[in-house]
C-alpha cells in the first residue's frame, strides 16, 4: 500500500461521504408546540426515513438508505433490550445518539468507505416539556440542536430558511406548512406535492405510552390544501 | 449493561430478524425468564387463578378475577392477569404468577419490537402463532405442568371478525368459535358460559355474562376471588374492538357485577 498522509485520508472520505449525501433529499426537524416534527421530501410511500425507536424516541435519517436502514435498525434494538433490562423511562435519546455516534466514527475510521448518512434522534419528554434532538454525521460528529434542524442534500440552505422563519410555540399545522415551504425552496423554486412528503411526530398529547405517530397522506393533504 | 455504548451486533446474515426473543438469547441470554426445570416448584408461590374470553357482536372481551394464591394463602387480591399484547389484541394467563408476568411482557415486547423493525403490525394469526413458539421455545417444562397456560384474543382488521386462541400442554394452538376459560375455577366458569353466552351478545351484555361466569367460579373455587364490592375490587376485563383494545372502565364492571349481585337477589 503506498503511504497516504492521514490528513488526506480523512479528507478523502470526508468528500466522498459529503458528495453522496448531498444528492439525496432533505429532512426536516421542528420543535412545535405539543411535540417535535420530522419532515422529509420522500417519493417513495414505503421506504421509509422517519421511524419510532422507542416510546419517546423517533429517529430519521438522509442518504444511503442501507446503510441508515442497518443503523435504525440497531437502534431499535439497543432501545428494547435496555428498557427490558431496565426500565422503560431509562431508555434515553441522549444514549442512543452516542451509540450512533461511537459506530459512525469507528465505520469513518476503520472501514473500507464511511457511510454516507447523516442521522437526527429526537425525544419528547412528557413530564418536563423538554424536547431534545440530536443531529450525527457521519464521521460521527453530534451536535445537540434547538428548535430546528436540517439535514441531507441542502441542509445549509434550509438551515438559513429555517432561522429566518422559526418560531417557538407553532402549532402542528404551521410547523408542517412551514418545513414544506422552505424544502419548496431548495434547489430552486419550485412545487412539492403533498405525496411526496413523509412526515412523523412524537405527540406529548397522544395517551398512549408510545408518543410517535405518522401522519397519514390525507392528514397531510389537509394541512397543504391552498 | 457491560458495554452500553456499543450497539448490538447489526443484522442476521439473510435479513434482520424482527423477534425479540431471539435478539435477547442471542446476545443477553441471562436475561431470559429461567425456563421452569420442575413441572412443579418444591414451595408454595403465587399462582393466578381463573380467565376467561368470549365473543360479543363487534369483538372479544377477555376478563379474570383478581386473586393469586399461594398453597392455602391468598398471596394477592388485586392480582391482574388480563393485559393488552399490543393496540388491538389481549392476553389472559392463569398459573405461576412470576412466570406468567414474565412471559406477557416478553410477549408484548415482541409484537413491539416486530412493528418497529418491520414497519407493519403482525396479523393476528402471526401473534397467535407467536405464542405458540414462545411458549415451546422458552417454557418447555412449564406447559406439561400447567404452570403457564396463557389465552390469547384480539381484532382480526384483515377478516373483521374478533377471535379468540387458546394453547393446550403440548403447546398447540386452538380457535375458539364462541367462549374459553382457563385456570383452577375453569369448570364452573365454562359451565357459566355455557348457559348464559349467546350468539351476537352486545358490548355490555358481555361484560355481564363474564361477571357472571367470575362470580360462579368464585363461589364454587376456593382459589377464585369474588368481586369485593367493600373494597371495590373488580375483576379485569379488556374489550377489543375494531377500534383497538381498551381496558372496560371500573364504572363499567361495577354495573355489570352490581346487575348480576341483583338479579341474584343480593347474594354474591
Amino acid at each position: 500500500m503506498p503511504y497516504v498522509a492521514p490528513e488526506q485520508l480523512m479528507k478523502d472520505r470526508s468528500e466522498y461521504a459529503h458528495k453522496g449525501i448531498a444528492r439525496g433529499r432533505s429532512v426536516i426537524g421542528l420543535e412545535y408546540a405539543e411535540g417535535l416534527l420530522f419532515l422529509a421530501e420522500n417519493p417513495s410511500a414505503t421506504l421509509h426515513k422517519i421511524s419510532e425507536v422507542y416510546d419517546q424516541i423517533a429517529f430519521a435519517g438522509v442518504g444511503k438508505y442501507s446503510e441508515f436502514e442497518e443503523l435504525r435498525i440497531a437502534g431499535i434494538r439497543l432501545a428494547d433490550m435496555r428498557g427490558y433490562q431496565y426500565g422503560r423511562e431509562d431508555v434515553k435519546a441522549r444514549d442512543l445518539a452516542n451509540a450512533y455516534s461511537q459506530a459512525l466514527s469507528s465505520i469513518f475510521t476503520q472501514q473500507m468507505k464511511p457511510y454516507e448518512i447523516e442521522l437526527l434522534v429526537g425525544e419528547v419528554d412528557g413530564e418536563t416539556d423538554g424536547t431534545s434532538i440530536y443531529h450525527i454525521l457521519f464521521d460521527g460528529s453530534i451536535s445537540d440542536e434547538q428548535g430546528y434542524v436540517a439535514m441531507g442534500g441542502h441542509a445549509e440552505e434550509l438551515g438559513d430558511v429555517l432561522r429566518d422563519r422559526y418560531q417557538a410555540g407553532w402549532d402542528l399545522e404551521t410547523a408542517v406548512r412551514t418545513a414544506v415551504q422552505a424544502l419548496a425552496t431548495t434547489p430552486e423554486t419550485r412545487e412539492v406535492p403533498a405525496e411526496q412528503i413523509e412526515a412523523g411526530v412524537l405527540d406529548r398529547t397522544r395517551t398512549q405510552r408510545r408518543k410517535f405517530r405518522r401522519l397519514t397522506k390525507e392528514q397531510l393533504a389537509d394541512i397543504l390544501a391552498p | 449493561m457491560s458495554d452500553p455504548l456499543q450497539l448490538p451486533t447489526v443484522g442476521t446474515p439473510f435479513g434482520a430478524s424482527p423477534s425479540f426473543t431471539e435478539l435477547l438469547r442471542d446476545q443477553r441470554p441471562e436475561a431470559l425468564p429461567a425456563a421452569l426445570t420442575e413441572a412443579q416448584p418444591a414451595f408454595p408461590v403465587p399462582h393466578g387463578t381463573t380467565v376467561l374470553g368470549l365473543k360479543f357482536d363487534g369483538g372479544i372481551v377477555m376478563a379474570g378475577d383478581r386473586r393469586a394464591t399461594a398453597g392455602n394463602l391468598i398471596a394477592d387480591a388485586k392480582m391482574r392477569k388480563v393485559f393488552a399484547a399490543d393496540e388491538y389484541s389481549a392476553i389472559a394467563i392463569a398459573g405461576v404468577a412470576g412466570t406468567a408476568i414474565e412471559l406477557v411482557k416478553l410477549f408484548q415486547l415482541e409484537l413491539e419490537h416486530y412493528e418497529k423493525i418491520t414497519g407493519d403490525r403482525l396479523s393476528l394469526e402471526g401473534k397467535a402463532n407467536r405464542l405458540a413458539q414462545m411458549i415451546r421455545g422458552n417454557f418447555p417444562l412449564a406447559m406439561q405442568g400447567l404452570v403457564v397456560v396463557p389465552m390469547f384474543g384480539g381484532y382480526d382488521d384483515r377478516r373483521d371478525v374478533g377471535r379468540i386462541f387458546y394453547y393446550d400442554a403440548t403447546g398447540g394452538r386452538w380457535e375458539e368459535d364462541d367462549y374459553q376459560t382457563n385456570g383452577s375455577g375453569s369448570m364452573p366458569a365454562k359451565n357459566s358460559l355455557k348457559k348464559r353466552w349467546r350468539p351476537g351478545l352486545t358490548r355490555d351484555e358481555a361484560l355481564r355474562v363474564a361477571a357472571e361466569a367470575l362470580i360462579d367460579a368464585a363461589e364454587d373455587d376456593s382459589a377464585t376471588g369474588g368481586p369485593d364490592v367493600a373494597r371495590g375490587i373488580y375483576p379485569v376485563m379488556i374489550v377489543v374492538t375494531a377500534a383497538g383494545a381498551e381496558e372496560a372502565t371500573e364504572d363499567d364492571v361495577r354495573a355489570a357485577v352490581e346487575a348480576v349481585i341483583a338479579e341474584r337477589g343480593g347474594a354474591s
